[in-house]
């Protein structure tokens, strides 16, 4: 690690262009952000820096730098150590290896003496890493892992005018490759292609790489087409440096499934055409995750492709995750409430006013208790859900929002509303008869007899009763809004930066947390309060506690925007959805990431666990909602019927239902309970990932509701599973 | 996946051309054909990186436009300072020019006199965000209110009545059972079995529509007569409510066929009996059915039109035609086929020429009677300036004739006598604002005379009040009437005084001009109604076709009516040839402080600006001339040159003292006494 000087943040950031503090980049480089973040860590840092070390080491040993190598090894003892705590399992097995493999073929291609390639399949396997590395020239390159270096990867000199050629003799091989094998071949289209086009365009083949570009563009898969609209606006090397899609493709390898079978006959065709350039790029840019047995049909790649990094490796989605609730205290006694209070007072921050604290116990302990009493009364009246007993939805139109309203929830007794709005404001309802009151002055409080009973009520002040409080102190567009289970406290995020947490009984902003330099798009309160989770353009999700001025957990992985951010049920996982296609599962307490889903087609904005904690829901920008099993790792479920974003998504208390609401103005009710029932799940599916949607969209489609013009922002289910909506009405 | 296969992408680059313009303005004349080239390329990569980042504001914002406050997040994540002062709501007001075949797409800045603004009353404060909570869907099926689309969005009435055959809702045809859960749900009623008969069907070679019972539920079937009772009742209020509700109310297509029936059968009984005041709540109805944009009428014009033809051209609609006003109900029916023209008449069912054929016929027949008469022509009338010039012109001579037969001579009936009187008052109305508009200002008696016989010394007069009105209208405040009307690359702003209940708000806007109008007409309609109309100023902005090189200039200002001076300034101006665009802000005169709700200082401005011809302008920027004082008041005819850069404007100022001459207008080229700006 030590030989890997942690280079000033700023080569990172492209210059002049960007001048703000540096965007935390961490997939790409993880080795850096690591120090900073000791409990942050990436699932694919550990193993692939082992590599590296492995290949340094190596390299040492034949330059015959013998202190350098005791040295370095010295340093990696004492990482070893480290890094077997957070246990990074099978790291000899042939992925691993293969990292290694085509992590030397890249050292080897940037070094300046070796502009020969490597010839064709030296470092195709474990056992050739030996050979494959004799030729390393220099290491210097790798020692500065910043841009130019990434980009100098680039640096090999194949003739332009063959780019082409290669690229259409190799479509014209899979074109012609028995049907079984072309639809995973075909895969490799996209990731060849754009690396083809970026070598053109570094090594300043304008035209060369603009004719290219026409040429192969429209065979890619249309929902490449967002990032393909960004490579086709770069066509200068300098604007490579700084954009920050180039980046992506470039600091993290495109990852591919492909049979045993399939890869073979890619391999062979690949060599007997000596095909260098391809091979290169297949080596240094795309990492290829082989798997024995029948190749997979078109319509199971299709369901698993269209993240920005291809599909997720196997082994990113093997760690178990124990998605069991937690046991529910007893609560049913409204007067033995000793346990409770302890669990209570730990879901309050420590800011809290200090008159609240001399407030007699025993009103205290009222409060949650009377909360839960209800919670349990509300159940007992709980409407069975069905495909043959549909919910009501009561929906919630902001009117005269200009367009407004950026973010909306509902406290989990829907008795509050709160609205993110564009103008910096959140403005919280009260849909209850029961008025907004403020805490009264501190002058006021000391007049207040405190060992009354009803001290609650006598704290408040009925002249500001009103049934709207607006709370001004963001200066950005609102993003996200999230109350807490107590409905003490309010979090809202914004495009300023900062998250803030917000008192519902002053109705004042108690703390600002700052920790995201960019706008930060969505923030949850855990189930059980006092932590909560942010999400934002930087890349990361984080965790903080609402005493603690700094994030307890960085959950970095994410290549592109954290747009949402849901808690498990049990509080021990995050999922993030990204705009970079991907939803990751996040473990709490270590901070890995332990799971990974790919398949959508668009950025993901809208997430939600079921109420059981199996089962995950969500949905993207291309209008398609996706279900994952958490214990297995695996898409079970796609639901088709949304035409535009999908904003919000929710379960119904029990999980009979599911509801989605988009921005093409409609609520959509599914029967989930039918989505889960037959879930192939046996060990083969569950070995391989390959996974066979049923499409049956239709079916599971219980209720299509229009509004007027109004997209569908939020959905919240009552505790009497009543729906209620939310959105802004937006005329034409 | 093959269609799909087919997205193409280009990488778009500004013109080089646009660089050397940004240079030259700042001053950097010479710039190398290079240097332009890598510009345009770095510029054009930097936007649209800047662009796919205020996407995503948009996104996040929940939003399906960009605005540009959208762009302003971009660049403040790219660490550049935003522009400042861009911050409409709606649309981003670029004004569009072009001529010399170059195109310019510009911000405009207008020159803001400080007094207007300090003196101009606060707008109102615009509506605080609230909350309204209504039923989305009641256990599964949704409530037909109006804060819910209504049940059968047009489209699918429409693909019901044209395409029986093909289900409702594509996606469909598949699973039956699923039909019911989803929207159709709620009255679906008799339909249920038309969708499901198609599968029986298939595979047969003739394919027929199947027969469906079409039944109401309960309380359709009483709002059905709640409506109708109400409607022909007596008491005034319900009937308002009544209407009120046919003309609003989302869910009423399923009762359509009902009420139509009512209508027509309702017209035939009470013309047989004359029951004027019937008739005329029915023509209520028809008006009410129109007006709710969520009906599918096509499939019923054929029963209403029979109906409303009846009310306009049947020789006796009351029981005592000398004295009740069914002229009244002719107008109002007449107004409404026009209606049904406009909104039903395609190449295929020709609604419009049948109806004008038979107009046309049983006013050419001698034996006619005077009702009838007028009824034909009221309903020619409504159908347009057009229609006018084209059938009644051509007989004014002949009708002229009739109707001086009747009343000079002797006193045969006083029915027909007072019938050829309303004809004749009718011929008046309709065709003086025809003629003014088709012959050239100097109006002759003795030239009308000659031309349209007996009627012409009327017409004379009427045509001259009809300018003068015109003339006056087009400094009235109407709020609700706006029409563009254009030929071709001329824009005119044209005001017709139309009056009563006729299509508030109707406004046609040709799409080559879109942008400059609709951004005048948008400014106008989101500022919120406001007691009184402060000062405006609109800046219209097209490029004449006239061979002319000299620029049209027309400013007009109208004060307060207190002060009663009016001023307009015809005012054509040569221009340097540089100069494309002027920009010309007539200060207008403060008034003194009046009675009007306007307060002080209400003034008008109108700019015209046209452009020279092709090959004239530069594209240059805009420039701006010295200000032009009002100079005459003198009345101006209305320009009847489609050469003309502006003919007519609209205005808000509360209307003028009466009597006091008003003008507007602008000459044809050449024909005024230009004045060249200095």
């Amino acid at each position: 690690m030590a030989a890997l000087p942690e280079g000033p943040p700023t080569l990172l950031t492209p210059q002049g262009w960007r001048r703000r503090s540096p965007r935390w980049l961490s997939p790409p480089l993880p080795r850096r952000g690591r120090p900073r973040s000791p409990t942050a860590a990436s699932e694919a840092g550990a193993p692939h820096d082992r590599q590296t070390l492995l290949a340094v080491l190596q390299f040492l040993r034949q330059s015959n730098l013998r202190e350098a190598e005791e040295a370095l090894r010295r340093e990696a003892r004492l990482l070893e150590e480290a890094v077997a705590g957070s246990g990074a399992p099978g790291e000899v097995d042939g992925a691993g290896t293969e990292a290694a493999s085509a992590l030397l073929s890249r050292v080897t291609a940037s070094a300046p003496g070796s502009t020969a390639p490597d010839p064709p399949g030296t470092g195709a396997s474990g056992a050739t890493i030996v050979s494959g590395s004799t030729s390393v020239g220099n290491v210097a390159v790798e020692d500065q892992p910043d841009v130019s270096a990434v980009l100098s990867a680039y640096n090999q000199q194949g003739d332009p005018t063959m780019y082409e050629e290669y690229y259409s003799g190799l479509k014209h091989f899979i074109e012609c490759s028995l049907d079984c094998h072309r639809a995973e071949l075909s895969q490799l289209f996209y990731p060849l292609f754009v690396h083809m086009y970026l070598e053109l365009v570094y090594n300043q083949h304008e035209n060369e790489a603009k004719s290219f570009f026409e040429k192969f563009h429209g065979d890619q898969e249309c929902y490449y087409q967002d990032d393909l609209r960004v490579l086709s606006s770069l066509t200068k090397k300098e604007h490579m440096k700084g954009n920050e899609t180039m980046l992506d493709f470039r600091t993290s390898k495109f990852v591919l499934r492909i049979s045993r079978d399939s890869y073979q006959l890619l391999k062979r065709h690949l060599q007997e055409k000596q095909n260098n350039q391809i091979w290169n790029i297949v080596q240094e840019h795309l990492y290829i995750d082989i798997f024995d047995g029948m190749p997979r049909s078109k319509q199971q790649i299709d369901a698993m492709v269209g993240s920005l990094a291809g599909e997720a490796k196997r082994e990113a989605n093997k760690s178990k995750v124990f998605f069991g609730l937690l046991k529910e205290p007893e609560i049913e006694v409204p007067l033995d409430d000793e346990d409770e209070e302890g669990e209570n007072e730990e879901g309050k921050p420590k800011k809290k006013k200090p008159k609240k604290d001399s407030i007699g116990s025993k009103s205290k302990k009222q409060d949650p208790n009377l909360d839960k009493i209800m919670n349990m009364k509300e159940t007992t009246k709980r409407v069975r859900l069905g495909p043959d007993c549909l919910p009501s939805i009561c929906f919630y139109t902001f009117l005269n929002a200009y367009q407004g309203l950026t973010a909306v929830d509902v406290t989990d007794d829907s008795s509050l509303i709160a609205g993110g709005f564009a103008d910096s404001t959140v403005r919280v309802w009260s849909v209850t008869p029961k008025k907004l009151r403020s805490v009264k002055q501190a002058s006021d409080l000391n007049l207040i007899d405190k060992e009354s009973d009803d001290v609650l009520e006598r704290i408040m002040d009925e002249k500001t009763a009103s049934e709207l409080k607006i709370l001004y102190g963001h200066s950005g567009p609102v993003y996200g809004a999230s109350f807490s289970p107590d409905r003490n406290y309010l979090l809202s995020s914004s495009e300023d930066g900062t998250v803030r947490l917000w008192s519902l009984q002053t109705f004042t902003c108690l703390v600002g947390y700052k920790g995201h330099n960019y706008p930060v798009w969505d923030t949850q309160f855990s189930p059980y309060g006092y932590y909560f989770v942010s999400g934002g353009h930087d890349r990361v999700a984080r965790l903080w506690a609402t005493d603690h001025y700094q994030p307890l957990r960085i959950f970095a992985g994410h290549l592109a925007d954290v747009n949402c951010t849901r808690f498990h049920p049990n509080s021990n996982y995050v999922a993030t959805g990204s705009a970079d296609r991907t939803v990751r599962l996040w473990d709490v307490l270590n901070g890995n990431c332990v799971r990974i889903f790919t398949g959508h087609k668009g950025p993901i904005h809208s997430l939600t666990f079921s109420p059981n904690g199996r089962f995950l829901a969500t949905g993207a920008t291309d209008g398609r909602v996706l279900l994952w099993d958490i214990g297995h790792g695996l898409m079970v479920g796609e639901l088709k019927g949304h035409t535009d974003t999908v904003c919000s998504l929710r379960f119904s208390r029990d999980g009979e239902i599911l509801a989605s609401g988009s921005m093409d103005n409609t609520v959509r009710l599914w029967d989930a309970i039918k989505a889960f029932e037959d879930l192939e799940t046996d060990d083969f599916t569950t070995a391989t990932g390959h996974i066979n949607l049923p499409e049956n969209s239709q079916e599971l489609l219980l209720g299509t509701y229009m509004t007027k013009s109004t997209p569908v922002v939020h959905l919240h289910f009552t505790r009497r599973n009543l729906v209620l909506a939310a959105g802004a009405y937006s005329p034409q | 996946m093959a269609e799909e296969k087919k997205l193409k992408l280009s990488n778009t680059v500004l013109p080089s051309e646009s660089m050397k313009v940004v240079a030259e303005s700042m001053g950097i004349a010479q710039i190398q054909e290079e240097t332009c080239q890598l510009l345009t390329d770095e510029v054009s990569y930097r936007i649209k990186e800047i662009a796919q980042d205020a996407l995503k504001f948009m996104h996040m914002g929940k939003r399906q436009k960009l605005t540009t406050s959208d762009i302003d997040y971009a660049l403040k994540l790219k660490n550049v300072e935003p522009l400042y002062g861009f911050h409409a709501q709606e649309f981003i007001p670029f004004r569009f020019a072009s001529g010399g075949g170059r195109e310019l797409y510009f911000y405009e800045e207008k020159e803001v006199d400080l007094s207007d603004i300090i003196n101009t009353p606060l707008p109102r404060v615009p509506l605080d965000v609230c909350l309204k909570a209504h039923w989305l869907s009641i256990e599964g099926c949704q409530p037909a209110i109006p804060e819910n689309p209504p049940p059968a969005p047009k489209e699918q009435q429409k693909a019901e009545a044209t395409e029986p055959l093909k289900s409702a809702k594509p996606g469909q045809e598949e699973d039956g059972p699923l039909k019911g859960k989803g929207q159709g749900a709620a009255p679906a009623d008799g339909k249920g079995k038309e969708k499901k008969a198609p599968p029986l069907l298939e595979g047969a070679p003739l394919r027929l529509k199947p027969r469906s019972i079409h039944e109401l539920s309960v309380e359709q079937q009483l709002y059905y007569k709640e409506i109708t009772e109400a409607c022909v009742g007596s008491c005034e209020a319900k009937r308002a409510e009544a209407l009120q509700s046919i003309a609003t109310d989302p869910g009423l297509y399923q009762m359509l066929p009902r009420f139509s029936t009512f209508i027509s059968e309702g017209v035939r009984v009470n013309v047989v009996q004359n029951n004027l005041a019937l008739l005329i709540y029915l023509m209520r109805m028809v008006k009410a059915l129109m007006d709710n944009p969520t009906l599918y009428l096509e499939k019923y014009v054929h029963e209403l039109i029979p109906a409303v033809m009846t009310c306009i051209v049947s020789r006796q609609l009351c029981l005592r035609p000398d004295v009740d006003n069914h002229w009244a109900l002719r107008d109002f029916a007449a107004r409404l086929v026009a209606q049904i023209c406009k909104h039903f008449s395609t190449t295929t069912n020709n609604i419009q020429s049948r109806i004008t054929k038979t107009f046309t016929k049983s006013w050419v027949d001698e034996k006619t009677p005077w009702t009838t008469r007028y009824g034909s022509i009221a309903g020619l009338a409504e159908l347009g300036h057009d229609v006018i010039k084209t059938l009644i012109l051509p007989r004014l001579q002949q009708e002229g004739e009739r109707i001086r037969s009747v009343l000079d001579g002797p006193v045969l009936s006083n029915i027909d006598r007072i019938g050829a009187d309303h004809v004749q008052s009718l011929l008046l109305k309709h065709c003086a604002p025809v003629l003014a508009k088709l012959h050239p200002p100097p109006d002759n008696q003795d030239a009308y005379r000659a031309e349209f016989g007996s009627l012409g010394p009327l017409l004379c007069s009427h045509v001259v009040k009809a300018r003068a009105q015109a003339a006056l209208q087009a400094q009235q405040v109407n709020r609700t009437t706006l029409t563009i009307t254009q030929p071709r690359p001329t824009l005119t702003l044209s005001q017709a005084p139309q009056p009563g209940p006729r299509t508030p708000g109707l406004l046609k806007v040709p799409g080559s001009i879109a942008l400059p109008v609709q951004t005048l007409v948008s400014a106008r309609a989101a500022a919120p109604p406001q007691p009184s109309p402060p000062p405006t100023k609109f800046i219209v902005m097209s490029s004449s076709s006239s061979a002319s090189s000299t620029q049209q200039v027309l400013s007009l200002s109208t004060s307060a009516p207190g002060s009663g001076s009016t001023t307009t300034s015809p005012v054509t101006t040569t221009v340097p040839s540089v100069q494309p665009i002027v920009k010309l802000v007539s200060t207008a005169t403060t008034t003194p402080p009046s009675t009007a709700p306007t307060g002080p200082g209400s003034v008008q401005k109108y700019i015209v600006v046209s452009l020279p011809p092709a090959g004239e302008g530069k594209g240059g920027p805009p420039s701006h001339p010295s200000p032009v004082p009002p100079s005459s008041s003198s009345p101006s005819p209305l320009g009847g040159s489609a050469l003309c850069g502006g003919k007519q404007e609209t205005g808000d100022s509360p209307p003028p003292a009466p009597g006091t001459p008003k003008a507007n207008g602008s000459q044809p080229p050449g024909s005024g006494s230009p004045q060249p700006v200095p």
